[in-house]
C-alpha cells in the first residue's frame, strides 16, 4: 500500500488554469473521492498524477519519491478512463492481462491473476469475448479488472460510472467498492455524482476552479460544509452540478 | 494542436520519429528539386532563356496540348462515370464489390500496361478495330480513352461515396412539388454534388495534366505533354537547361492544381453525413440500370487487360505460351541487353526494397502526422505528389551525378525513386487509421506499464495493421508499375518490367511485340493480385471496425 502526496500542483493551459496550487494527501489504502462540477480540473488532477499532463509547478510524491521526470509507464499508477479505453483488438482476458504482460509476469501467473480479477468483477464466463461486443456495464467491469490486475501503487478512477445508466451505476458502485476494498488499494476517484463520492470515498475532496474547497469524511462534509457553495453543491441532485 | 496521447512519448523519441522521414525527404526530394531550380535559373540570362523556351513554337504547342487534353480527359471521365456513380450510390447489388475492385485495379495498373492494353483494343486487328478508322490505336483518341480508363475509379469512388451520404429529402421534396426526375437531377442533385464532382475533377485533371507513359506510348507526332517533352529534351536532345526550365514550369502548374484540389477536398468533408442506405433495385428501370452498369463496367475494366492476356497467348496464328517461354532467352533479336525475365526479377526486387523504404519513411511520417491536427505536416507529404514522377527522376539524375554522391547508377536509386512516388499513398492509408485510435487507449497502455516502443508494438501496430497491409499492397503495386521516375535512373542492364515493355514495344519485330505482351500480362497479374489482396484486407478491416 502506498501513500500519495500532491503538493501545490499547478497545471496551466494556454487559455486557462486547470489546477491552481492544489494540495492533497492520500494515505495508504485510503480512497479519496474528488467531487466537483464539470471543468473544475478533476480529470487534469488524475492525468497529472499519471504523468499524462506535465505540472507547471508543484510536485507529486509517491511513497516518498518525487515523480517529476518519471514517465507514465514507470509510475505504477493505474488509471481507469471514463470511456473505458479498452483495447479493441484484444479479448476480455487479454485486456485484463495487458498490464501483466508489460510487467513481465510469467504466463501461468498471468492466467491465474486474470481469472482472479475476472471473478472479482463477475466476468469469468466472458474471458474470450470480443470487447466491442460487451455492454457498457461489462466494459466498465473489464476496465476495472484491467486497472487493478497489475496491483498498481495508486488506482485513479476518472468518472468510472459516467457512461452508465442509473440502475447500472448503483450495481457497479457496489462492485467497485468491494473491489477496491479487497485490493486494499490507495485510490483517487473523481466524480460529479455526490452519492457515488459519499459511497466510495473514505474522504471526499470538494473541488472548484482547480482548487480543493474542503476535504473531509462524507458525514462531516454534510454536517459542516465549509461554505455556502459547498452546502449548495452537496444538496443538489446527483446530476450535473453548477460551478 | 491536440496533444492527448503525445505525453506518453518523450521529446527525444518524437524528434527521432521525425528525423528519419524529414532527412530522407530533404536528401532525396528537397535537394534534387532545389538542384533543378538552380539548373533552370543558374544559366546565363536564365529568365530570358526560359522565356525564349516558352515562346518557342514547339514548347507553346506542348503547353497547349497538355492543357486541352487534360481538360477533355477530365470532362469525358466525368461524363462517363457519373451515371455509374448514381448506381453505386443508390443500390446494393451482386457484383458491386467486383466492379469496385476492378476499378481500383485499373487505377493502379501501370501506365505502360494501360497504354499497351488500350492500343491492343483499338488496333486494326483488336476487338474494336472493326468499328474504328485505321490507326486509331495511336493519337489523341487513344490517349483520351486510356485516360478515361485510368481515372474512372477516382470519380466513381469520390462522387458515389459522397452521393450515398447526401440527404435524399430535398430531392423528394422537389419531386412532391412537381419536379420531373430530370429537373430534380439538374436543379437539386447536381448542385449538391458539386463539391464531389469538382474535387474528383481536380484529381483527374492533375493526373492527366502530368500524364507521361500514356502519352509517350500512344501519342502521335506533335502530341507531347510537358512530361514527355522534359524526357525528350533531357534523354534525347541532352538539353538539361531546357528540361529544367520545363520542370520548373510543371512544378508551378502542379502545385497550383494541388492547392486547388486541397481546397475542393475540404469542401468535400462538409457533406450531409447521412448514413448511406443502399437499397435493392426494385423497379424495372432500376434493375435495367444496374445490370447495364455491371455489364458495361466488366467490359470496360476487364476488356483491356483480358485483351493483353489474349495477345500474350497468341502464337504463330494459334494459341500457346511461346511469348512467355521466350522471356527467359536473350538471343539478340530483342532490344534489351538482358533477358526480359531478368526485368521481372529486377521489378520484384526493386518493388520490395521501395516498399520497405516507403512503409518505413511513410509510417514514421504518419505517426508524426497522426499526433497533430495541423495541416503543415500533411502538406509536406503531399509534396512528392506535387512534383511529377518525371521531374523527380530528372532531379535525381542530375543531383546524384557527382562525387561524393554519385549514386545515380547505384542499385538503390531506382527503389528510392519509386518509394518517393509511393510514400504519399502510404501516409494517406496510415494516418486515418492511426488517428482513429483513441488517445485514451494509448494512454491506458502507458499507465499499464507499456513503454512508447511497446505501445507502438502492442497497440498502434495491431490496430493500424490492416491499414499497413493496404499501404504495403499499394506501395508494391505502385513501385512495380512506376515508369516516369524509373526511366531516368534505371540502368540499361537492369531494366524494370515497365521499361522493358516500353523498349520492346518501341522496336519492331514479332518477338519484341510478343515479349512485351507477355511481360505486360505478368505485370497485370501481379498488380491485380496485390490490389485485390489489398482490397480484401481493406474491406475485412471495415468489417472489423
Amino acid at each position: 500500500m502506498s501513500e500519495l502526496s500532491i503538493r501545490q500542483a499547478v497545471v496551466n493551459y494556454a487559455e486557462r488554469t486547470a489546477l491552481a496550487g492544489l494540495t492533497l494527501n492520500v494515505s495508504a489504502g485510503e480512497t479519496v473521492a474528488v467531487l466537483g462540477p464539470s471543468g473544475c480540473g478533476k480529470s487534469t488532477l488524475l492525468r497529472a498524477v499519471a504523468g499524462l499532463e506535465p505540472l507547471t509547478q508543484g510536485e507529486i510524491v509517491l511513497d516518498g519519491r518525487d515523480l517529476a521526470g518519471v514517465p507514465t509507464y514507470r509510475r505504477q499508477v493505474g488509471l481507469m478512463f471514463s470511456d473505458h479505453a479498452l483495447f479493441p483488438h484484444l479479448n476480455v482476458a487479454e485486456n485484463v492481462g495487458f498490464g501483466l504482460r508489460m510487467g513481465k509476469w510469467s504466463k501461468p501467473e498471468i492466467a491465474d491473476r486474470v481469472t482472479e480479477m475476472l471473478s472479482l468483477v463477475g466476468l469469468v464466463d466472458r474471458a474470450d469475448s470480443v470487447v466491442t461486443e460487451l455492454s457498457g456495464g461489462q466494459a466498465q467491469r473489464v476496465a476495472l479488472a484491467r486497472t487493478l490486475a497489475p496491483q498498481p501503487a495508486v488506482v485513479l478512477l476518472d468518472e468510472p460510472m459516467s457512461s452508465l445508466d442509473r440502475a447500472l451505476r448503483r450495481d457497479l458502485t457496489e462492485t467497485l467498492a468491494q473491489s477496491l476494498d479487497q485490493a486494499g488499494a490507495t485510490a483517487v476517484l473523481v466524480t460529479h455524482d455526490r452519492d457515488e463520492a459519499l459511497r466510495l470515498g473514505d474522504r471526499v475532496a470538494v473541488m472548484r476552479d482547480g482548487s480543493l474547497v474542503q476535504v473531509d469524511t462524507g458525514a462531516h462534509l454534510l454536517a459542516h460544509p465549509a461554505n455556502e457553495w459547498v452546502a449548495d453543491f452537496l444538496s443538489d441532485s446527483p446530476n450535473e452540478k453548477k460551478s | 494542436m491536440d496533444n492527448r496521447g503525445a505525453a506518453i512519448v518523450g521529446k527525444t523519441a518524437r524528434l527521432l520519429v521525425l528525423a528519419v522521414p524529414v532527412g530522407f525527404l530533404l536528401l532525396f526530394f528537397g535537394f534534387p528539386v532545389v538542384n533543378l531550380l538552380l539548373t533552370a535559373f543558374g544559366q546565363d540570362e536564365a529568365l530570358v532563356q526560359i522565356w525564349a523556351a516558352l515562346g518557342n513554337a514547339r514548347v507553346g504547342g506542348v503547353l497547349w496540348f497538355t492543357l486541352w487534353q487534360a481538360v477533355c480527359s477530365t470532362l469525358l471521365t466525368l461524363a462517363i462515370a457519373l451515371p455509374g456513380c448514381w448506381v453505386m450510390a443508390r443500390f446494393r447489388f451482386r457484383g458491386r464489390g467486383v466492379v469496385s475492385a476492378l476499378a481500383v485495379v485499373a487505377f493502379v495498373m501501370p501506365t505502360v500496361v494501360v497504354a499497351t492494353a488500350i492500343s491492343t483494343v483499338l488496333a486494326d486487328n483488336g476487338p474494336l478495330g472493326w468499328l474504328l478508322p485505321p490507326g486509331a490505336d495511336r493519337g489523341i483518341g487513344a490517349i483520351l480513352v486510356a485516360h478515361v480508363y485510368f481515372n474512372l475509379a477516382v470519380v466513381l469512388r469520390v462522387v458515389s461515396s459522397y452521393w450515398a451520404q447526401l440527404d435524399p429529402r430535398p430531392g423528394e421534396a422537389a419531386a412532391v412539388l412537381g419536379a420531373s426526375p430530370w429537373r430534380v437531377w439538374w436543379s437539386v442533385t447536381l448542385p449538391r454534388l458539386r463539391p464531389a464532382i469538382l474535387a474528383s475533377a481536380a484529381i483527374v485533371f492533375l493526373f492527366t495534366f502530368t500524364s507521361f507513359g500514356i502519352v509517350l506510348l500512344l501519342g502521335g507526332p506533335g502530341q507531347a505533354t510537358i512530361e514527355v517533352e522534359i524526357q525528350r529534351q533531357v534523354l534525347f536532345l541532352f538539353n538539361v537547361p531546357a528540361g529544367a526550365a520545363l520542370s520548373v514550369l510543371q512544378i508551378i502548374f502542379v502545385l497550383f492544381i494541388l492547392v486547388l484540389q486541397t481546397v475542393l477536398s475540404r469542401r468535400l468533408a462538409a457533406g450531409d453525413g447521412v448514413d448511406a442506405r443502399l437499397r435493392r433495385p426494385s423497379r424495372r428501370a432500376d434493375r435495367i440500370s444496374v445490370v447495364t452498369f455491371v455489364f458495361v463496367s466488366l467490359l470496360v475494366f476487364g476488356g483491356p487487360p483480358v485483351s493483353v492476356l489474349l495477345r500474350a497467348l497468341e502464337s504463330g496464328g494459334g494459341w500457346g505460351i511461346d511469348n512467355f517461354t521466350s522471356l527467359a532467352s536473350q538471343d539478340g533479336r530483342t532490344v534489351l541487353s538482358v533477358s526480359p525475365l531478368t526485368a521481372v526479377g529486377n521489378s520484384l526486387l526493386y518493388a520490395a526494397v521501395a516498399t520497405l523504404i516507403a512503409v518505413t519513411v511513410g509510417g514514421l511520417m504518419a505517426l508524426a502526422i497522426a499526433r497533430t491536427k495541423t495541416s503543415v505536416w500533411e502538406g509536406i507529404w503531399l509534396l512528392p505528389l506535387g512534383v511529377s514522377a518525371v521531374t523527380l527522376g530528372f532531379g535525381l539524375l542530375i543531383t546524384f551525378d557527382e562525387d561524393p554522391i554519385a549514386w545515380r547508377s547505384s542499385f538503390f536509386m531506382v527503389p528510392i525513386a519509386q518509394s518517393l512516388v509511393a510514400i504519399p499513398f502510404v501516409v494517406r492509408s496510415l494516418v486515418p487509421a492511426l488517428r482513429a485510435i483513441s488517445p485514451h487507449v494509448l494512454e491506458a497502455a502507458a499507465t499499464l506499464g507499456a513503454s512508447p516502443r511497446r505501445v507502438l508494438r502492442h497497440v498502434q501496430l495491431p490496430l493500424a495493421g490492416r491499414a499497413a497491409l493496404v499501404a504495403i499492397g499499394f506501395s508494391l503495386a505502385i513501385s512495380l508499375g512506376e515508369f516516369g521516375a524509373t526511366l531516368f535512373v534505371a540502368r540499361g542492364d537492369r531494366p524494370t518490367m515497365p521499361i522493358a515493355i516500353y523498349r520492346l514495344l518501341g522496336t519492331p519485330g514479332e518477338t519484341n511485340q510478343g515479349q512485351a505482351m507477355a511481360l505486360a500480362a505478368i505485370l497485370i497479374l501481379l498488380t491485380g493480385l496485390f490490389v485485390l489482396l489489398t482490397d480484401r484486407w481493406r474491406t475485412a478491416g471495415e468489417r472489423y471496425v
